[in-house]
């Protein structure tokens, strides 16, 4: 039996009233006593991946190529370029720094999976804006991406992140409510604001649909990371303000685990419904069939 | 699922299924091979089939097959690669019905003569399973240190070999043996809590009806 076991969101937050500690170091410590690694090991990884955010998010700001399907890249470059009309400088950061993780991800470059790699660039570049916008050190970034893994680990646990099971509610959602938590805890938030900000978040997922043209994960998931990123600042913002869940978190997640049990299977990574069975989308996939062909 | 599996895995993108998985089936089929592949024909099915070329799924595996990890950067370049090492690479589609959809069969000849055939699956996540080899059924996930012999089925091989590996205190946390007929070949699979030491492999080589013993280390 382990010592900092939890379940779910309710006992993460309880064992760290328990024991007097933060939501990161509940998290980490559990993660030693399953690994059987030391401190220095298990945050010198999550120091690792947090690098490998960064270097992703230099490859999608620099790279104005395209995937191989054409379908996406400079997209990020070109609202980097682009002077800002509505967004404010954190969340207009967040935007264009999900849609370079994204974009690196489609054109092959090295990215976190975080959980998914459709999804991987809501994290890092809610994470890095936040850190560049308010000052914040590399440690309290390695501690919020802990918080924000053992709360992904949660959700995978009594939901799932896969959207061929739980539809994009699952991978977009999860990663932008993990990047609400990690956004209120490095903004100084308590654990019960934290685990607001998730719950605020992932409320907003629900009933997401993975609906990938020409079953790549380009239309909708580059874009769709950069409006999820956006999502996850106004979580973080209002659950700072006090403003709390209805729905409590572990409810939430049980939520979306049945949604996702009835949600369709053609909304399921299929590309069989949605946007992929769009006359564009089907018009996509068959030039992208008749390339392959030739 | 731990929290190195929720942020991570480190990968080339775009997808973990298809193109970190892919990587992984690549290059354990190289180490199954256990040699240097010099031909490996390529057959993708399903979903691996319909979605290959814009998910790299083809680049994937032959930087699994040079020995390249998921997150290497080389795969984004693993065709002029194998060219330049003398790899040949031969890849067909097909649309024959298959258990999972994310499927390929590596037909592969090494430097040596050697020749391997494994049926490899994606299950998602960067997760993945050898399914077959050289026809025998298995089910080889690479998660643990792990021992395989390829032999002649016949009583005593299991026998033998385990005790060479209880002798050297190697403790078992996993075993299955596959064949596909009877006296025919069949495929021992074990996995280890440690790596089985090379001197203890080669007792095991010994063992007549062995043709041939691999071991792999965790992907």
């Amino acid at each position: 039996m382990y010592t900092y076991e939890y379940k779910t969101l309710h006992e993460l937050v309880a064992l760290a009233g328990k024991h007097h500690l933060s939501l990161s170091e509940i998290v980490v410590r559990h993660e030693m006593e399953t690994s059987e690694q030391t401190e220095e090991k298990v945050r010198g990884v999550m120091a690792s991946r947090l690098q490998v955010f960064h270097e992703s998010i230099e490859a999608g700001l620099q790279d104005q190529g395209k995937s191989v399907s054409g379908l996406v890249g400079g997209d990020a470059y070109k609202m980097l370029q682009s002077p800002a009309k509505l967004l404010g400088s954190l969340s207009r950061k967040a935007a264009i720094y999900a849609l370079a993780v994204s974009e690196a991800n489609a054109k092959m470059f090295k990215i976190v999976a975080c959980p998914t790699a459709g999804s991987c660039g809501i994290v890092p570049a809610v994470m890095t804006a936040v850190a560049e916008e308010i000052g914040t050190d590399q440690k309290v970034s390695v501690n919020a991406l802990f918080t924000a893994a053992g709360i992904g680990a949660v959700v995978s646990r009594n939901a799932s992140v896969a959207g061929a099971v739980g539809g994009c509610q699952a991978e977009c959602g999860t990663a932008a409510a993990m990047a609400a938590a990690a956004a209120a805890e490095m903004a100084g938030g308590t654990n019960d604001e934290i685990i607001n900000a998730f719950a605020l978040c992932m409320k907003n997922t629900l009933g997401l649909a993975c609906d990938p043209v020409a079953g790549l994960v380009e239309v909708p998931c580059v874009k769709r990371n950069a409006c999820y990123a956006v999502m996850a600042v106004s979580a973080a913002e209002m659950a700072l303000a006090g403003i709390r869940s209805v729905i409590p978190p572990d409810e939430v997640i049980e939520a979306m685990a049945e949604i996702g049990r009835i949600m369709p299977v053609a909304l399921k990574e299929t590309s069989d419904g949605g946007l992929a069975r769009t006359a564009t989308g089907k018009a996509i996939a068959a030039r992208l069939e008749q390339d392959m062909q030739e | 699922m731990g929290v190195f599996d929720v942020v991570g895995p480190v990968m080339i993108g775009p997808s973990s299924s298809h193109t970190a998985g892919a990587a992984r089936i690549g290059l354990m089929a190289r180490e199954i091979l256990d040699d240097e592949p010099v031909e490996a024909q390529l057959t993708v099915y399903g979903s691996f089939a319909k979605t290959y070329k814009g998910h790299g799924t083809d680049k994937a595996l032959v930087a699994g097959l040079l020995g390249f990890s998921a997150d290497d950067v080389r795969l984004r370049t693993s065709f002029d690669i194998a060219a330049q090492q003398g790899l040949k690479i031969v890849l067909s589609r097909s649309d024959d019905e298959v258990d999972h959809p994310n499927t390929v069969r590596i037909a592969m000849t090494g430097k040596t003569g050697r020749k391997m055939e494994i049926l490899g699956v994606s299950l998602g996540g960067g997760k993945i399973e050898i399914r077959e080899i050289n026809k025998a059924v298995v089910a080889l996930s690479g998660e643990e240190h792990t021992l395989i012999t390829i032999h002649r089925d016949q009583p005593g091989i299991i026998a033998q070999a385990t005790t060479i590996m209880a002798i050297g205190h190697i403790n078992v946390s996993n075993m299955r043996v596959f064949r596909s007929a009877k006296n025919a070949t069949a495929v021992m699979i074990v996995c280890t809590d440690s790596p089985v030491p090379v001197d203890m492999v080669n007792m095991i080589k010994n063992i007549s009806a062995i043709e041939s013993v691999i071991t792999l280390l965790p992907l």
